[in-house]
């Protein structure tokens, strides 16, 4: 036995009491997780979660790969900088890609997403997926002049289809059709090694017109996309045909020997006849900068920067919007968050004075904000605060003004302040008056018997002992307003709007989401910045709410 | 020892400046214009006197402290310092230290803050500041304080950090609201003579407001003891407890048995009182005057004697109705004359005493250890 | 035996009312006066023969396009059906968030015949978009200002003439049409304004026309702060839709006129979100193809003064409901009034909306 062994203390039924200990305390564990496990699930559920998904949007960028993934991969090789665009294979890419995305309807979101980074790419994208359908029409017909087989939906089945997949369509095309989707398309090996393209994009013609359309390839001719992969395929591969037999032989060997006579399709010079943006390097550098899964972009352009094939720049000095709104956002809330410190002060301390039924009665009145809807109390400044509104109209009839000199109180800064001012300011009050309500008038009678006058007595006394409830409520003024949007929108005019209203402005309109969720990041990181600042200068225990 | 060694050197330089006295001339304080808290108060108080405010709550003690303090106004009446009138003085100028019920300890300054600021509020250089605030906490015997906040401090501990507060500016009137009402009850029998002590060692005038009757007997030269806002008593502690002048004295301070009868004969300082049940006594005619007066007799537990000699003034039988063994002595609750609730009370001298429940026995005590009050209803 | 026969009975009544109960439709619009004319002229006289359908408005199409988007990404669509502008139908089409239809099929032809793809014409301008009015964008004055001596504004431009006409103006918070009528009125040609806009020297010049009436702006986001604007002499000139200021001028009988020069053109209809389960998708294909007949969009102008989308509504359009005037004078396509329009090219706007709006950004907070 060790030493250890003997002082280890042991129940009476010789278990260790730590073990005991720790199995007794289980249970009330257990409860207590119980207890709190609604509001855990609720928080994580609408708090966390969505600011989970809010960081992952303002970085996650896979549309431009899931959508052009074999132009992603030419593009690869491409020298962003070299001046010229990329080589034939890349349109011959993005050909099938956009052939693809088109008829899922997926290239109008791509080209919204691109355009945020380049303007022009938007329409560039639509008027090309209009007419990228057509792009490989030279090459049908000339397959179909070649030989008419071509054209029928079975030459295709019989030359692409795996046996299988024959099999199962026949019996699903015997039984009743309406019950079950038609099986799922599947290629045979053989044509998967000698004609890959064709395979490839035959596949997703296949694919989209089941789950699309709810067709049959058994009855659909292909897309001219189709004809122009077999033409590469057979331009790639002359021999392709000997993998086949019977009439696929006969009928790809036919084909493989025309294609040489062919007249090629210039499928870069259809890119640039549906816009001529796809003859500029740009567009091109545009795509290969955004194409990997996650992106810089969103974070660059809340700062103000871009990403350009050159590595990250400044904006050009008339689009730079988001600093300058950071910082009025920050000021604005700060001079909100003094304003209401001034006003709300004395107030406070008049209520932690009084009377309680006196107090109670003014409280009601300091609530009363509460309890009237944002948008009634924001009209309300407005007929106040307005040119020929009552304020102004008062100051003119008194004489203060003159008619021509009316006072500009709103639709600028002036009046975000003052209309936040006036919302946020039973957040200021409260937790000052519930600290201020527990300094006990006995701290400044002490002061005042030690020699002090009122002044002194309030300043060294008094004021130190509710900074506590001058920090809880600065903090929740300021964050509040900080987020605030809708009054900026409605009295702010131009100058007193928040970067809130642009996040507001990219969910809602412009639907940007990204950018929105990177400038709401952003805006957090402030938050948090600052909120680390003060704990470093006031100390956050020095945080009191009652 | 120690306490009263450092007090010397304050002693000192106290002294010169002694010479402080309060008046309260004709003082009347009414809070919502409908009822009086203090009636008509007159009152001196000499340099150098400790003077305890003793009632129970709502008499008006605490009142008339503040009103001396500057904190409440005197609705009638001048209050005068060094026969200088102070009613428009605000009370950062009147000059008096003070002592708080929960001490007031300002929260956010260390403990050699707190000192030092009475000292700043009046200009005084920072050398002397500090040496002042370091006698200061010396004389309390915590010296090595200074850099601790009021929280990390005892309850005894604030409380001395707020006496060394009051005193730290050598004022002459030192004001003290109830300052031991936080403490346990060793505590609070330690702290009043370290009070005491630093009473008489600097000689300053101490006012002081309890509701505690053993606190006020302990500490004061003179206790005045309050009830419905009137001065019921003003007087030494002995002769507060010996000769109490009406009958919520008497019952206020100290234990008391009340005997109820009627004045059947009065000569000189004497009255001849019938209880209800006929019993005649002799007692000190104190506050009736004439013959047919209902009258409260009140007398002390410990004055009563067992076996009393046949000589005495007062003689009566009672039955015991309750033993209590309490170490020092015993109480012993009689029926006597009707009254089920007498008390006497007898030294433990170690002999053996064949008290009994139940047993009839015969006690007696002087006449002028019974003293005839106004009657109590 | 009892009991079966009770679940039996249940079963049978619950099936039975499943499908008596009516089958609720939400239909999702712009609240106010707008969307009550949609009521009066579409959802009630379509309630009257379709008692299992219970119609459930929702005044949410301001924010319609976030909406959606949203309810496409939890894959629950609640709305059924949703009037937006244009540029919104476009975007929702272009996000794959509407559903694109065949005009021919979807939607009824004209009384003589002419098919619906005809008769709505150009309107058309997405696959998803089923155009239901004309409005304008266009400019409201007070005509009792008497800083102005008498003179009232008759081109677009007199909105930048401080000098002659001084007083406040509004303008909507956005590029869209300030940035077209800056250039009009800086000596650009109606067909050539999309083409100068494109260029950097372009923009800058709609800034520079823009800048000289800045000060005097007062920049409006929801399309009844001009008409409020207006009525309290905060401004005296100002750009808001067509509907807002005719019942400004007809039915609260202000002293505030119509300025119908370069009135931008624009469209309002409705798209139905992509998703929707089969019968509901029926229903609303159902209730779209009655609202949107020649006779109904007709009836609409009754109540509201934007122009029916369909050429075969026009001739039918009547008096107003309440105030018993001719509406076809108050239609911004009415000849008289469509003088000199001004068409709002959607597509060119979806490429350059985030370039300029940032640019547009960047200058008001200068």
């Amino acid at each position: 036995m060790s030493e250890t062994a003997d002082q280890l203390l042991t129940t009476k039924d010789g278990k260790p009491l730590k073990a005991a200990l720790a199995k007794a305390l289980r249970r009330d564990k257990l409860r207590a997780l119980a207890l709190i496990a609604p509001l855990l699930i609720f928080v994580l559920l609408t708090f966390v979660a969505p600011i989970v998904d809010m960081l992952f949007r303002s970085v996650e960028n896979d549309i431009v790969s899931e959508t052009l993934p074999r132009t992603v991969i030419e593009l690869q090789d491409w020298d962003a900088e070299s001046g010229v665009v990329p080589g034939d294979a890349t349109y011959n890419a993005l050909h099938y890609d956009l052939m693809i995305a088109a008829e899922k309807k997926k290239h109008t979101q791509l080209g919204t997403r691109l355009n945020y980074e380049e303007t022009g790419i938007s329409s560039a994208f639509r008027k090309t997926g209009r007419r990228v359908d057509d792009f490989g029409e030279g090459y049908t017909d000339q397959f179909v002049a070649l030989n008419e087989a071509w054209e029928a939906p079975a030459t295709w089945v019989d030359l692409l289809a795996s046996p299988d997949w024959v099999k199962s369509q026949a019996t699903w095309a015997a039984g009743d059709q309406k019950a079950t989707a038609e099986p799922s398309f599947v290629i045979n090996d053989t044509a998967r090694k000698a004609l890959p393209q064709t395979s490839e994009i035959y596949g997703a013609f296949a694919r989209t017109i089941q789950v699309e359309d709810q067709d049959s390839p058994t009855e659909e001719e292909p897309w001219n996309a189709v004809y122009s992969a077999l033409y590469e395929d057979l331009t790639a591969n002359p021999a392709a045909a000997d993998a086949f037999s019977g009439a696929n032989e006969a009928l790809l060997s036919e084909a493989a020997a025309a294609v040489a006579t062919f007249t090629p399709v210039d499928i870069k010079a259809l890119f640039v006849k549906a816009d001529k943006d796809w003859g500029e390097p740009s567009i091109w550098q545009t795509i290969k900068t955004f194409a990997p899964a996650y992106t810089s972009g969103y974070f660059l352009n809340s700062v103000d920067a871009q990403l350009t094939a050159d590595g990250v720049q400044m904006k050009p000095e008339d689009e730079r919007i988001y600093l300058f709104l950071f910082g009025r956002t920050l000021m604005l809330s700060m001079a909100i968050t003094i304003s209401c410190l001034l006003l709300g002060y004395p107030i406070a301390f008049l209520l932690a004075h009084l009377p309680l039924r006196t107090s109670n009665l003014l409280m009601i009145l300091v609530l009363l904000p509460f309890w009237t809807s944002l948008l009634v109390r924001t009209s309300a400044w407005k007929v106040l605060l307005q040119q020929q509104g009552v304020i102004n109209d008062f100051l003119v009839w008194i004489g203060v003004i003159s008619d021509a000199g009316r006072l500009v109180m709103i639709n600028n800064q002036t009046g975000t302040i003052i209309a936040m001012t006036h919302i946020l300011l039973p957040f200021m009050i409260l937790p000052l008056f519930s600290v201020m309500k527990t300094i006990s008038p006995n701290y400044v009678r002490a002061a005042k018997s030690l020699g002090a006058t009122n002044w002194t007595a309030f300043w060294r006394v008094y004021f130190p002992q509710s900074v506590p409830g001058i920090g809880a409520g600065a903090v929740l003024a300021f964050i509040l307003s900080i987020g605030y949007y809708i009054t900026p929108e409605l009295v702010g005019g131009t100058s007193g709007i928040f970067i809130s209203n642009r996040i507001a402005y990219h969910i809602s309109s412009s639907l940007n989401w990204g950018l929105a969720a990177a400038l709401g990041t952003m805006l957090l990181a402030a938050v948090m910045i600052l909120f680390l600042v003060y704990d470093r200068i006031v100390g956050i225990d020095n945080v009191k709410l009652g | 020892m120690s306490i009263i060694i450092a007090f010397g050197k304050f002693g000192v330089s106290m002294a010169d400046s002694l010479g402080a006295a309060v008046r309260y001339d004709g003082v009347q304080k009414s809070y919502d214009g409908e009822t009086l808290v203090v009636k008509n108060l007159n009152l001196d108080i000499p340099p150098g006197e400790f003077l305890t405010m003793l009632g129970p709550s709502g008499s008006g003690k605490t009142t008339c402290l503040m009103m001396l303090a500057g904190f409440e106004p005197a609705t009638h009446g001048e209050i005068y310092l060094n026969d200088r009138p102070i009613n428009n003085v605000p009370p950062h100028k009147r000059g008096i230290g003070m002592v708080f019920q929960n001490y007031a300890l300002f929260p956010h300054m260390t403990v050699a803050e707190n000192l030092a600021f009475p000292l700043q509020v009046r200009k005084i250089g920072k050398s002397e500041q500090q040496e002042k605030v370091q006698r200061a906490l010396e004389m309390v015997e915590l010296g090595s304080f200074g850099n601790r906040r009021p929280a990390q401090l005892s309850g005894g501990q604030q409380q001395r950090v707020a006496v060394a507060r009051a005193l730290v500016f050598e004022p002459d009137l030192i004001l003290m609201d109830e300052p031991l009402g936080a403490l346990d009850k060793q505590l609070r029998e330690q702290m009043q003579y370290e009070i005491k002590h630093i009473h008489e060692n600097l000689g300053v005038t101490v006012v002081y407001v309890t509701h505690d009757q053993t606190e006020a007997l302990t500490m004061s030269d003179r206790v005045a003891v309050f009830n419905d806002g009137v001065i019921q008593q003003l007087s030494t502690p002995d002769s507060l407890y010996e000769d109490p002048q009406n009958s919520f004295v008497a019952q206020f301070i100290g234990e008391n048995n009340k005997l109820n009868g009627k004045v059947i004969d009065v000569s000189g300082s004497e009255c001849l009182v019938e209880l209800q049940d006929g019993t005649k006594l002799k007692a000190d005619k104190v506050n009736v005057t004439n013959i047919g007066d209902q009258t409260t007799i009140s007398l002390r537990p410990e004055r009563v004697e067992f076996d009393p000699a046949t000589d005495m003034d007062n003689l009566v039988k009672g039955k015991i109705e309750e033993l209590i063994y309490l170490g020092d002595h015993i109480r012993v609750r009689m029926n006597v004359a009707g009254n089920d609730e007498f008390v006497v009370k007898v030294r433990n001298r170690g002999e053996k005493r064949s008290l009994k429940n139940g047993d009839i026995v015969p006690i007696g005590w002087a006449r002028n250890d019974c003293k005839a009050l106004d009657a109590v209803v | 035996m009892k009991l079966k026969t009770a679940i039996l009975a249940t079963s049978a009544i619950a099936m039975m009312s499943g499908t008596a109960v009516a089958k609720d439709m939400t239909i999702v619009s712009w609240g106010g006066a707008y969307q009550s004319s949609q009521k009066k002229a579409y959802a009630e006289p379509y309630a009257a023969d379709h008692s299992d359908i219970n119609i459930i408005w929702d005044e949410s199409s301001n924010e319609a396009v976030a909406k959606l988007r949203a309810m496409n990404e939890a894959g629950n669509i609640t709305w059924d059906l949703v009037d937006v502008v244009a540029s919104d139908a476009i975007r929702l089409c272009d996000e794959g968030l509407a559903l694109e239809i065949d005009p021919d099929e979807d939607l009824a032809a004209a009384p003589d015949g002419t098919s619906a793809a005809d008769d709505f014409g150009d309107l058309l301008v997405s696959e998803c978009f089923i155009p239901q009015i004309v409005y304008s964008t266009t400019f409201g004055y007070r005509s009792d200002i008497e800083a102005w001596n008498g003179k009232e504004p008759e081109t677009v431009c007199d909105v930048f003439d401080t000098e002659t006409f001084p007083g406040k103006r509004s303008l909507e918070k956005r590029p869209i049409n300030n940035m077209e009528w800056a250039l009009l009125c800086d000596g650009v040609a109606k067909d050539e304004v999309y083409d100068v806009l494109e260029t950097e020297e372009g923009q800058e010049r709609a800034f520079a026309k823009l800048d000289t009436i800045k000060d005097d702006v007062i920049w409006w986001s929801a399309g009844a702060e001009t008409p409020q604007l207006l009525a309290d002499k905060e401004v005296v000139i100002g750009s808001t839709y067509n509907g807002r200021l005719f019942s400004l001028i007809e039915e609260q009988d202000q002293p505030v006129k119509m300025l119908w020069d370069a009135q931008v053109f624009d469209l309002d209809g409705w798209i139905i979100p992509a998703g929707l389960p089969e019968d509901r998708l029926a229903a609303v294909k159902d209730f779209v193809k009655f609202a949107t007949d020649t006779q109904r969009l007709a009836d609409q102008a009754k109540y509201i003064s934007y122009g029916p989308a369909r050429a075969s509504s026009a001739p039918l359009v009547g008096k107003h409901a309440d105030l018993g005037i001719e509406m076809a004078p108050h239609m911004p396509t009415d000849p008289a009034n469509a003088k000199n329009t001004f068409l709002y090219n959607y597509e060119w706007w979806a490429d350059y909306r985030d370039d300029l709006d940032a640019k547009f950004q960047a200058w008001l907070s200068q």
